[in-house]
């Protein structure tokens, strides 16, 4: 027992105490900053080494719900037109807004990424459930959601919990390309979350396919047939960029 | 016998590699394997109309590949090694899956994955031919694909009597992704990061075994810093999910603290790759030709003033831990896997460490930076939850001395990164690397242009799957969840 409490006192308060001011390190790669003034779209581009085809040039754009946040375009720019901020709230509530220009910065992003809706607040602000489904997920970001509940970031704070039964859930949480293997599975736990229900990816994988975008092994099927309430980017979601968008989609 | 001889990382021209008879082939391995030899890789490639099974046998005395290969008709059969020697008996599985090729007299030839390219296509998860136990007080007991927790997905059976588990049956491939039919088609400019994904939690090990099969493969040899970096990178990730399970394996027996202390040190130890990689996995940082970040004096710093915090924290936890009668009650003689099943099964990683056998790529078959600094091979007997748990806090213990050790000895040549070479054609390598959950094997066979043309994986979890479903017989259901835990294997390694 007084070994217990010596452990204890020893580990001290390990919470962040603010989530929503909390910052990640450089040289964490989160929201790429783009300088189309520098880019001048050469032949042996950005565009080709991107193994996810996030890139577009002429204007230089990229999406987020397919990049994988690799830095390999950082790198591989001679011109220095592509760096990545360590600006982490990157979740949106529209996958339109997923596409970066030379315009956006980690203000108004913020500002335009995520329209909060109160009505959720009212509804599962006190208590939010999630059925977390993993439909091929590489077990990156299911490693980084189960971080979310740690004593570090303690999503539980905010009433936000994962739960066992979608019976139970508010809302689905999709990692993964989501594979034809699973995509009964997904679909079966979406009907048996009660109405009304929010569905949420999180992960390039869930939201394009990411580096699984063209294998054939994949049915993205409920993508296109049921409406998406939030998109969490990262290759993986990092915990602060999961428990800040789902905040930020509640208004909290 | 002329099988070829190779060492882990040293191509072999594909012409080279000796073709005999299936039955020549079978004999062989019986051979060899009753000699001490184990296989490491065993697979089938289209090769007209024939499929060309490739076999790679590993002697960990003398850290010896052994290569041949033998042509065969598709709708051949031959007789199933498995009866003989008993570790084929995935790889057998997977074969017949994926080519058609009947291993007669194979005990239970049942889908592995379910993949897209299976000869197959009638063979479904919906059909899967589940074992059947009769009797008047026996039941079955079905979980998942979907789980309880946020973990990937997988379909357990379980046929009890009351509380004992007779038999636990896995059925896996609902995380299958075709990344073995990606990589070939997409090297060029997504192979890495493919490599990266193949499981998640194994980024580095598996991203290093794949660099290491294309680097050999293209002739180069990479930096000793390159090297250190990736080997300083292999253990923070043994590292943290190590530390990681013991949370998780301590939240399985209500010892909560342990589950919230062992959690804040694991996001010490990620955050560290952070610092170096800008991925909390180490997503980014091993490339095709070396790493693409470095260590600066500061960060070297901040490693180390962070993992003696680590291994502190470590130390103080486990003493408690491992004293507390409450714990201990619970994780000795549970989900026991003896030494002699163990080998049947051909247990590998920390789970065949626990159960006896001992093997590590790191000592056995050295690749990197491993060939001078090499790793001293622990192992336990007991083989239960206990040893399995144990087993982990002796490596995090090891690897903390290791990176610690390789921090002091940096080397400053260059350069970090090279470029992309043209690789040999016609050329067969093997790739090992021993990541957290054990050996990792890559084999990489190049066409006459010099392009990828397969790409084979082997995640330590195909093999050790097996090891779980044997540890629960005879155990109570409810203990389950701590086995699955002690064992913690990977869905999508498995299913690729």
């Amino acid at each position: 027992m007084f070994k217990v409490l010596k452990v204890r006192a020893h580990q001290g308060s390990q919470a962040i105490p603010d989530i929503k001011k909390a910052e990640i390190v450089k040289p964490f790669r989160g929201l790429p900053i783009l300088n189309d003034l520098k880019c001048s779209a050469c032949d042996t581009s950005c565009k080709d080494i991107c193994p996810v085809n996030a890139i577009t040039l002429n204007p230089l754009r990229i999406d987020l719900g397919k990049c994988i946040f690799c830095g390999d375009c950082e790198r591989y720019c001679q011109h220095n037109a592509i760096i990545f901020s360590n600006f982490h709230k990157l979740s949106c509530s529209l996958r339109e807004s997923l596409l970066v220009d030379k315009n956006k910065t980690a203000e108004n992003y913020q500002k335009e990424s995520i329209q909060a809706r109160k009505e959720l607040n009212k509804l599962f602000g006190g208590s939010f459930k999630i059925r977390q489904v993993s439909a091929a997920g590489c077990n990156g970001c299911e490693w980084e959601l189960n971080a979310c509940g740690n004593v570090n970031f303690d999503m539980g704070r905010f009433g936000i919990d994962v739960v066992a039964s979608p019976r139970h859930a508010d809302a689905i949480l999709i990692t993964g390309p989501i594979s034809q293997n699973m995509a009964p599975a997904l679909e079966d736990a979406y009907q048996c979350v009660p109405d009304p229900k929010i569905v949420i990816l999180a992960g390039s994988c869930a939201i394009s396919g990411g580096v699984f975008q063209t294998s054939p092994a994949l049915n993205r099927e409920f993508i296109s047939k049921h409406p998406i309430d939030l998109y969490i980017p990262g290759c993986p979601v990092h915990p602060l960029t999961v428990i800040n968008g789902i905040l930020d989609l509640m208004g909290k | 016998m002329q099988w070829i001889n190779t060492k882990n990382n040293r191509p072999v021209a594909l012409n080279d590699i000796p073709d005999i008879s299936i039955e020549a082939l079978r004999e062989q391995i019986i051979e060899f394997c009753r000699k001490g030899a184990r296989v490491v890789s065993f697979f089938g490639n289209p090769d007209g109309n024939n499929i060309k099974i490739y076999s790679v046998l590993a002697n960990d005395e003398t850290s010896n590949l052994y290569i041949a290969s033998s042509s065969i008709d598709k709708d051949q059969s031959y007789n199933s090694i498995t009866r003989e020697i008993n570790p084929f008996h995935i790889f057998e599985r997977e074969l017949y899956e994926d080519t058609g090729i009947t291993p007669i007299g194979h005990p239970w030839l049942k889908g592995v994955r379910f993949g897209i390219n299976r000869s197959n296509l009638k063979s479904t998860m919906e059909n899967y031919p589940f074992f059947k136990m009769n009797g008047e007080e026996v039941h079955e007991v079905a979980v998942g694909p979907i789980h309880a927790g946020i973990i990937e997905p997988g379909h357990f059976r379980f046929m009890c009597h009351g509380e004992d588990v007779y038999h636990l049956e896995i059925q896996l491939g609902y995380q299958h992704r075709g990344v073995e039919h990606l990589i070939p088609l997409k090297y060029k400019c997504a192979g890495i990061h493919l490599a990266e994904s193949i499981a998640g939690d194994t980024v580095i090990g598996h991203a290093t075994a794949y660099a290491n099969a294309i680097e050999s493969l293209a002739g180069m040899e990479i930096s000793r810093r390159a090297q250190s970096i990736r080997a300083i990178a292999l253990e923070m990730e043994r590292i943290a999910i190590h530390i990681g399970d013991l949370g998780a394996i301590a939240n399985d027996v209500a010892y909560l603290i342990g589950n919230a202390v062992f959690g804040a040190t694991r996001t010490l130890v990620i955050n560290s790759l952070l610092a170096l990689s800008g991925s909390r996995f180490g997503r980014g940082l091993v490339r095709e030709g070396g790493v693409a970040f470095d260590f600066t004096e500061e960060l070297i710093q901040i490693f180390k003033t962070r993992l003696e915090k680590v291994s502190r924290d470590v130390e103080l936890m486990c003493a408690t831990m491992f004293e507390s009668s409450t714990v201990l009650a619970r994780l000795d003689n549970t989900g026991t896997v003896d030494t002699e099943t163990a080998k049947n099964i051909g247990l590998v990683g920390p789970a065949g460490r626990a159960s006896g056998i001992s093997i590590d790529v790191r000592t056995d078959h050295p690749f990197g930076i491993y060939r001078y600094f090499p790793i001293h091979k622990h192992s336990m007997e007991s083989g239960d939850v206990f040893a399995r748990t144990y087993m982990r806090y002796i490596e995090i213990r090891q690897s903390l001395e290791f990176v610690s050790e390789l921090l002091l000895n940096l080397t400053d040549d260059k350069p970090l990164l090279q470029s992309f070479q043209p690789l040999d054609p016609k050329s067969f390598v093997v790739s090992m690397t021993e990541g957290w959950r054990g050996e990792i094997v890559h084999c990489a066979i190049t066409d006459q242009k010099g392009d990828l043309a397969k790409y084979k994986i082997k995640d330590p979890s195909l093999q050790n799957w097996f090891g779980l479903a044997q540890a629960v017989r005879d155990n109570g259901i409810s203990d389950f969840p701590l086995c699955n835990k002690s064992f913690n294997l990977s869905y999508c390694g498995n299913d690729l």
